[in-house]
């Protein structure tokens, strides 16, 4: 046997209604560098979760196999003790903290063996030093909201080297970061691999992967599709496209019988400002148009302004100094707040559904009914019996799966809660639909649900715009792309010419001629 | 049996609280051998503790927007007290509009508070404290630092008047048993309609038995207590202005779409603006009617008192804190019921009496008012602990 120091066999975890992973099995070779790669609910974080034990053992089934001794972790502490530890893409840092703090958070120097008392001289030489190694250039009293998330980043890293970590994890870690930083960090990955530590990378960047990974195991769908080596196997971003796609790419977007008609919505040369710092311009001259019946994508990557744009356009819910025209059946419509946009019939629904979506304390009904409280009363008063008819209404339809429509949001799964979003929202009766990652999070199934309710709506004649990080579901469910960069349409592209390749070439030309100017 | 669970689950420490206030009449009931429900002293505990439910009303309203209070009540409660009094005692003023006038400079008070929270976006503890104190300061100096009474007996009606009787058999007050009667019946007939829309939906409806004996038994207390009500000087008329503002309140919070609004907004600010709640104006509109409840209570209390000082309305505020968070609301905004703050300033209050018939020291009354809230609060917590294990 080689010297593997880490295996994980035949992994079983359920949630309900869901199994997460269905027998996955995965060696990391000591030193290497091994990526996890997939689609959005394959499984990577869930096993990820396992391994570094904030899904407890009896909560799965299958082994953890770390240098060689069977591991049943209860919870985190137990696999840092085993020199695990995983670095999630939501920073687990304090902001208001120095960067000296935050590193030895939990772990603090203390003068004598179990002291009480903070060595602070011994802190901040142990920070100095570690600061080093990683190549970060900060002073160590510096605090850490006042920092990049690059920076950031490295001072989570720094925190795990802290510890003396042997096999360390890292989810998504440039998923905020711009190219510069990610490409600092992957070297920073390299050069830790000098020094024996062995990483595991979770990724959606397949070029990075394939830039910095010995090993890359591919997961779909909850199972091991296969495992790449860099020695001996073809090791290209194709190769591993194909892996995580796999042949079910055609079904897994609903057909839909597209009737699409005239223009019915157009935003013209739209300006938005950062609200926080108003000289930044977040939004700059987009024009789009939309028509009735069709699926209009946006896609981009993170931060290229494309919540902020469809907020924005949703009554002004995001921005300052906004300017530009909206029109809706060739007509100027002016919107002044959310209410106003509302009753002009056009509809956001949130990418954040827990936060900014549902109410998770109330229940179903009251969620269902409230952007349009109008339809169910008389003057003021709220009709509680019609509010429960059209509720159980919605909740067949769209097959919330749920105890009744008391139940509160907050308990409902992911998927289910974005049915409800999807209910509150068809029941306002608008024209045009702005969906934002209307499949954040939420698991293949419920997915396809999703997408056939998209396309119900299209097929009843209302307009869509769907943003989506997500680059495949934008090809499988629009009928055109536009793609938007730095906050500007930089490409638009019918259904039929689209591809990953052309989408991101928008990117990369817009990239450049920012560079240039 | 589920869906009882279901019903009890969503208004656990509601149910439990009335359950508690039951037992603690019938502990003080006992200890003060009956004192506690003579006539006499229900007539009491109303007139007591009216300007409590008038406050926690109000501050309910608040409390439901993200668990915002309002710490000027007190102080706004003494200052419209004190400008009633200036107005009627020494501008000679006519009692009706003096009164009028005065709720008027409560709602100003709300909007100058809502204006600041919710427009300018001062958190609404820092505002209202410096309402406290500026409220607090401006009644010691409309006062001059001295009280002012005796009112006319017009203004003292209010807070510690009864309704005329209309006729008197045998020590009875036939209109009390009179209002009993009809509100029994007008309770039915919603009942019924109730019933009768909920069947026309086909929904489920309770059975019969059960239907019945939930009307027997609410019109059993309901004629209880005006017939308790009767054998003393019949209706206060502070029991009219609190049982309208339970049921105004209690409609609107329920069953309207500003209420709604309200709790939406308490539930999820984010959530309830993208849904087109018009966020600020909720805001804004909940400190007004603070303002006018408090300028309302600060009568009633003047009244009760015949007297204005200084110091009137000192703590109030926590007093009607206190009442909602026993009564269920939560402290994040968004839980809680207007019958909930009332049985919650009930059960202090009927603490408060009882300890007094006993001759328990106001000190200690104090102290125990305060384990009762953080019991009533910690048990909620540990409760809602248990149900999320689920």
């Amino acid at each position: 046997m080689e010297n593997y120091i880490l295996e994980m066999r035949n992994i079983t975890k359920e949630f309900p209604g869901v199994r997460a992973l269905n027998n996955v099995s995965f060696k990391v070779k000591a030193g290497h560098i091994h990526a996890l790669v997939g689609e959005n609910g394959a499984g990577k974080s869930t096993l990820m979760n396992i391994l570094s034990g904030v899904y407890p053992y009896g909560t799965y089934e299958g082994d953890i196999i770390v240098e060689g001794e069977v591991c049943k972790f209860r919870d985190i502490k137990e696999s840092e003790a085993k020199g695990i530890t995983i670095i999630h893409q939501e920073l687990a840092l304090i902001p208001t903290l120095s960067i000296a703090e935050n590193v030895f958070l939990g772990n603090e120097q203390t003068g004598g063996k179990k002291g009480f008392i903070i060595d602070w001289h011994k802190t901040r030489q142990r920070a100095i030093e570690m600061l080093k190694i990683v190549g970060l250039k900060e002073n160590i009293n510096t605090r850490v909201m006042d920092i990049g998330m690059g920076k950031q980043q490295l001072v989570e890293i720094i925190k795990a080297l802290a510890k003396d970590v042997k096999i360390l994890i890292l989810d998504e870690p440039t998923a905020a970061l711009n190219d510069e930083d990610s490409h600092n960090l992957l070297k920073l990955l390299l050069e830790l691999k000098n020094h024996g530590i062995t990483s595991i990378i979770i990724s959606h960047k397949i070029n990075e992967v394939v830039e910095v990974a010995d090993e890359i195991t591919i997961l779909r769908d909850g199972t091991t599709v296969e495992t790449l080596y860099r020695e001996t196997d073809e090791f290209n971003e194709d190769r591993i496209i194909k892996g995580m796609v796999g042949r079910e790419l055609t079904s897994r977007f609903p057909e839909r019988n597209s009737n699409i008609g005239e223009v019915r919505f157009e935003v013209l040369n739209w300006n938005v400002y950062d609200p926080k710092d108003p000289t930044k311009q977040i939004i700059k001259n987009v024009s789009i148009y939309a028509r009735r019946g069709e699926v209009v994508g946006i896609a981009g990557l993170m931060g290229s302004g494309r919540t902020e744009f469809a907020m924005s356009v949703f009554g002004r819910a995001y921005g300052v100094k906004i300017s530009g025209t909206i029109k809706k059946d060739g007509k100027e419509i002016v919107m002044h707040d959310e209410g106003d946009a509302i009753a002009n019939g056009i509809a956001y629904a949130t990418e954040d559904r827990k936060s900014a979506g549902l109410i998770l304390i109330d229940d179903i009904k009251r969620n269902i009914v409230l952007p349009c409280l109008s339809k169910v009363s008389k003057r003021l008063v709220v009709n509680e019996n019609e509010e429960i008819k059209i509720s159980e209404e919605y909740r067949k339809k769209l097959k919330i799966k749920s105890s009744s429509i008391l139940q509160k949001t907050g308990e409902l799964s992911g998927g289910n809660q974005q049915k409800v979003v999807f209910s509150k929202w068809i029941f306002a009766e608008p024209d045009i639909l702005l969906l934002d990652e209307p499949t954040r999070g939420i698991d293949v199934g419920a997915k396809y649900e999703i997408y056939c309710i998209i396309n119900e709506l299209a097929e009843k004649g209302k307009t869509i715009i769907m943003i989506s990080s997500e680059l495949p579901e934008i090809l499988g469910m629009c009928d055109r792309i536009y793609v938007m960069n730095e906050g500007r349409i930089v490409g638009e592209l019918t259904a039929e010419e689209a591809s990953q390749e052309k989408v991101m070439q928008c990117i990369m030309r817009s990239n450049k001629e920012v560079i240039i100017k | 049996m589920k869906k009882l669970n279901v019903l009890l689950r969503g208004n656990l420490r509601q149910y439990v609280m009335i359950i508690a206030l039951v037992v603690v009449i019938i502990f003080f009931q006992i200890v003060t051998k009956g004192t506690l429900l003579s006539p006499l002293n229900i007539s009491n505990i109303i007139q007591q503790n009216a300007y409590i439910f008038v406050l926690a009303t109000g501050m309910l309203l608040c409390i439901l927007t993200c668990g915002n209070i309002d710490l000027s009540v007190g102080s706004v409660a003494g200052f419209v007290g004190a400008v009633s009094a200036v107005f009627i005692l020494k501008m000679n003023m006519p009692v009706f509009p003096a009164i009028l006038i005065s709720l008027l400079i409560g709602v100003v008070i709300g909007i100058w508070h809502g204006f600041w929270i919710a427009y300018v976006g001062v958190p609404a503890f820092i505002t209202t404290l410096a309402g406290m104190l500026i409220f607090r300061g401006l009644t010691m100096v409309i006062l001059q630092g001295q009280s002012l009474a005796p009112f006319p007996k017009s203004f003292t009606f209010i807070a510690a008047g009864f309704i005329p009787e209309i006729a008197n058999i045998n020590g009875i007050n036939l209109l009390a048993i009179l209002a009993g009667i009809v509100a029994s019946i007008l309770y039915i007939l919603s009942e019924l309609s109730n019933r009768r829309s909920k069947k026309r939906y086909n929904f489920e409806v309770s059975s019969v038995g059960v239907f019945l004996a939930k009307i027997i038994a609410i019109v059993a207390v309901i004629n209880a207590f005006t017939y308790a009500l009767s054998r003393y000087k019949g209706i206060p008329m502070v029991l009219v202005i609190v049982v309208s503002l339970v049921l105004i309140y209690s409609f609107i919070t329920n069953k309207t779409i500003p209420g709604r609004h309200i709790y939406a907004y308490g539930g999820n600010p984010k959530a309830a603006k993208l849904s087109g709640v018009k966020t600020k104006r909720v805001l804004f509109w909940v400190y007004v009617n603070m303002g006018f409840l408090a300028a309302l209570a600060g009568i009633i209390f003047t009244g009760r008192l015949n007297s204005a000082t200084p110091k009137a309305g000192n703590g109030f505020e926590m007093d009607a804190i206190a009442s909602c968070f026993i009564g269920g609301a939560s402290t994040t905004g968004g839980i809680g019921t207007v019958v909930g703050a009332i049985v919650g300033g009930l059960l202090m209050g009927v603490l408060n009496n009882g300890m007094s018939i006993m001759g328990v020291s106001i000190d200690w009354q104090q102290a125990i008012k305060g384990v009762v809230l953080l019991a009533a609060v910690a048990f909620d917590v540990y409760s809602k602990s248990r149900s999320r294990v689920i």
